[in-house]
This record gives C-alpha cells, structure tokens and sequence, in this order.
C-alpha cells in the first residue's frame, strides 16, 4: 500500500506539471486575457477556447474511467456526489467571480505565475491564502 | 526567443493556443481522475493542503510542487506568457485575492473543479457555480471599468 501511496505522489506531481503548462500555453496566465473574456465591449475569446479544449476531452475521458470498478491507483473514487444547491454554493461562487473580475487570476493561474516572479500574482497568492484562512477561521 | 505557443489567431478569433492548452488541462484532469480517482480542483487542492500537513494528504503538496515546476519550465521557455497587462493596482489584487480564497472554499471550487471537472461530469451544482462566477466576473470587470472612469 506504501508503493501505492507513492505512485499516487508521482502522479499528482505530473498532473500538476500538465496542468500548469496547459494553462500557461493557453494564456490563462496573462490576466488580461481572463478580464478580456469577462468584457464584450472588448472580447477576448481567449477562455472559451480554453474551456472547449478541457472539457472537449473530459466530457469524452470521464464516463469511459466511470466504467471502471475503481481508479488504477486506489480502492475507491473520490469524486464529489453532492447534487443540492445551495445558498451557500451560490454565495462563494458570485464571491469567487467578483475576486476573479477584479484581479484576472483564479487559483490555477495564479499558482502557476508565482515562479515567474511577478509580485502582483505573490501577493494574490498570499492574500487568497488569507483568504481560505479567514473562511476556516470565521465558520468553522 | 522560443516562442511553445502556436499562434494561428485567424480573423475569426480562431485560437489555436487555447484549444491545444485547454486538452493539456483535459489530459490532466484526465490522470488525476483514471489513476487517483480524484478531481482536480486547484482551489480545494490548496485549501486542504493549508489544513492537513504531511500522511494522507502529501499528494496535494506534490500537485502543487507540479504546478510550480510546470511554471517554471514554460517561463524559461517563453517569458511573455506570464505577462500581466492590466491596470490592477496593489489594493485591487489584495482585495481580489481575499475574495478568490474565500470564496472558493465558500463555493467549494473554482474554474478547475467547478469549471472543467464538474461541468464535464455534467454536475448541475458545478453548471450553475460556474455561471455564477462567469456572471459576477463579468459584473466586476464592469463595475471596476466604470469606477475608474468616473475617478480619473
């Protein structure tokens, strides 16, 4: 089981690495590309390309690996089966969507940025960090 | 300069770039999905790596660790893509920062979890935060348009 665990590790590494690297050649880590998308009077189609390319693949890739009886690499699946909607989903997105208006990052870019250097993704990092800090804080 | 981003943007608005890295990120999720049977939702990714040091929960820090390195080796090879272009000041980009992480963990997901993997699960929840977020992006885009116009 350790072997397992270990694998899993290599493989959250290369997913990463393929995350990353598909969100910098598509210019999501360019925020005003992001904020071009979020503005008609000056459109960016930048994100829908993005968008179409990630889940074109994944709406194929998804119920084909649903077939399996569990992932290669552990016992059972840890996908998210919640179906209710809630207040509360709604709440954190529209905040979540003022953040991402604001500033042109959301987490993936944003993350993926921080090694360019670029102190205004540092300090996004840093404060939604706070951010996530603030939430376990005040509701929990 | 080596330039890894083909960029075939026809006067359709036709771009290239974004189709090929959006299926990078579908092949990722991919992974993540047949190997660890997991979804990859950056912001939860995060988040829990802040509360759960070390056992269970490393493979988060090894995603992260991806991420960066998949940062570095595309800014080695091509600067520009990491180039921000907006008039955001530090107050903004502070402000906005606080906004994401609250709300992304409010939310339960952001345009990874929410966006790709939920919607090509054809998750309802996922659906509806998504165009949540798009609409109240949009709002803020406008919103912070008009304020600086109107103090110059």
């Amino acid at each position: 089981m350790k072997s397992a665990r270990l694998r899993r590790d290599v493989v959250a590494f290369a997913v990463g690495f393929i995350f990353a690297a598909g969100l910098a050649i598509s210019g999501m880590t360019q925020p005003h590309k992001v904020i071009g998308f979020l503005n008609p009077w000056a459109w960016d189609p930048s994100l829908l390309f993005v968008m179409l390319g990630a889940v074109g693949v994944h709406l194929i890739t998804y119920p084909l690996i649903r077939l399996r009886q569990t992932p290669l690499l552990d016992t059972q699946w840890h996908v998210p089966s919640r179906e209710d909607i809630t207040p509360r989903l709604l709440a954190g997105a529209a905040i979540f969507g003022i953040g991402w208006g604001l500033a042109g990052y959301c987490p993936g870019p944003a993350l993926t940025s921080l090694v360019s250097g670029d102190l205004r993704a540092v300090l996004f990092v840093a404060c939604m960090i706070l951010g996530m800090l603030l939430f376990k804080k005040t509701r929990h | 300069m080596v330039c890894v981003c083909p960029r075939i943007e026809m006067e359709s608005g036709f771009n290239m770039a974004g189709l090929l890295g959006g299926a990078l990120i579908g092949l990722a999720v991919t992974l993540m999905l047949l190997f660890n049977g997991r979804v990859t939702g950056i912001s939860g990714i995060l988040a829990s790596s802040l509360a759960k040091p070390g056992t269970d929960g490393a493979w988060r820090w090894f995603f992260l660790a991806g991420m960066f390195a998949g940062g570095l080796m595309l800014d080695r090879l091509d600067p520009s893509l990491f180039v921000n272009r907006t008039d955001r000041g530090w107050m903004v980009i502070a402000l906005a920062g606080l906004l994401v992480g609250y709300g992304t963990v409010l939310g339960s997901g952001c345009t990874s979890g929410h966006g790709v993997c939920g919607i090509s699960r054809l998750s309802v929840r996922s659906i509806l935060a998504t165009l949540t977020f798009m609409l109240f992006g949009f709002l803020a885009v406008q919103a912070f348009q008009y304020l600086m116009k109107g103090n110059p």
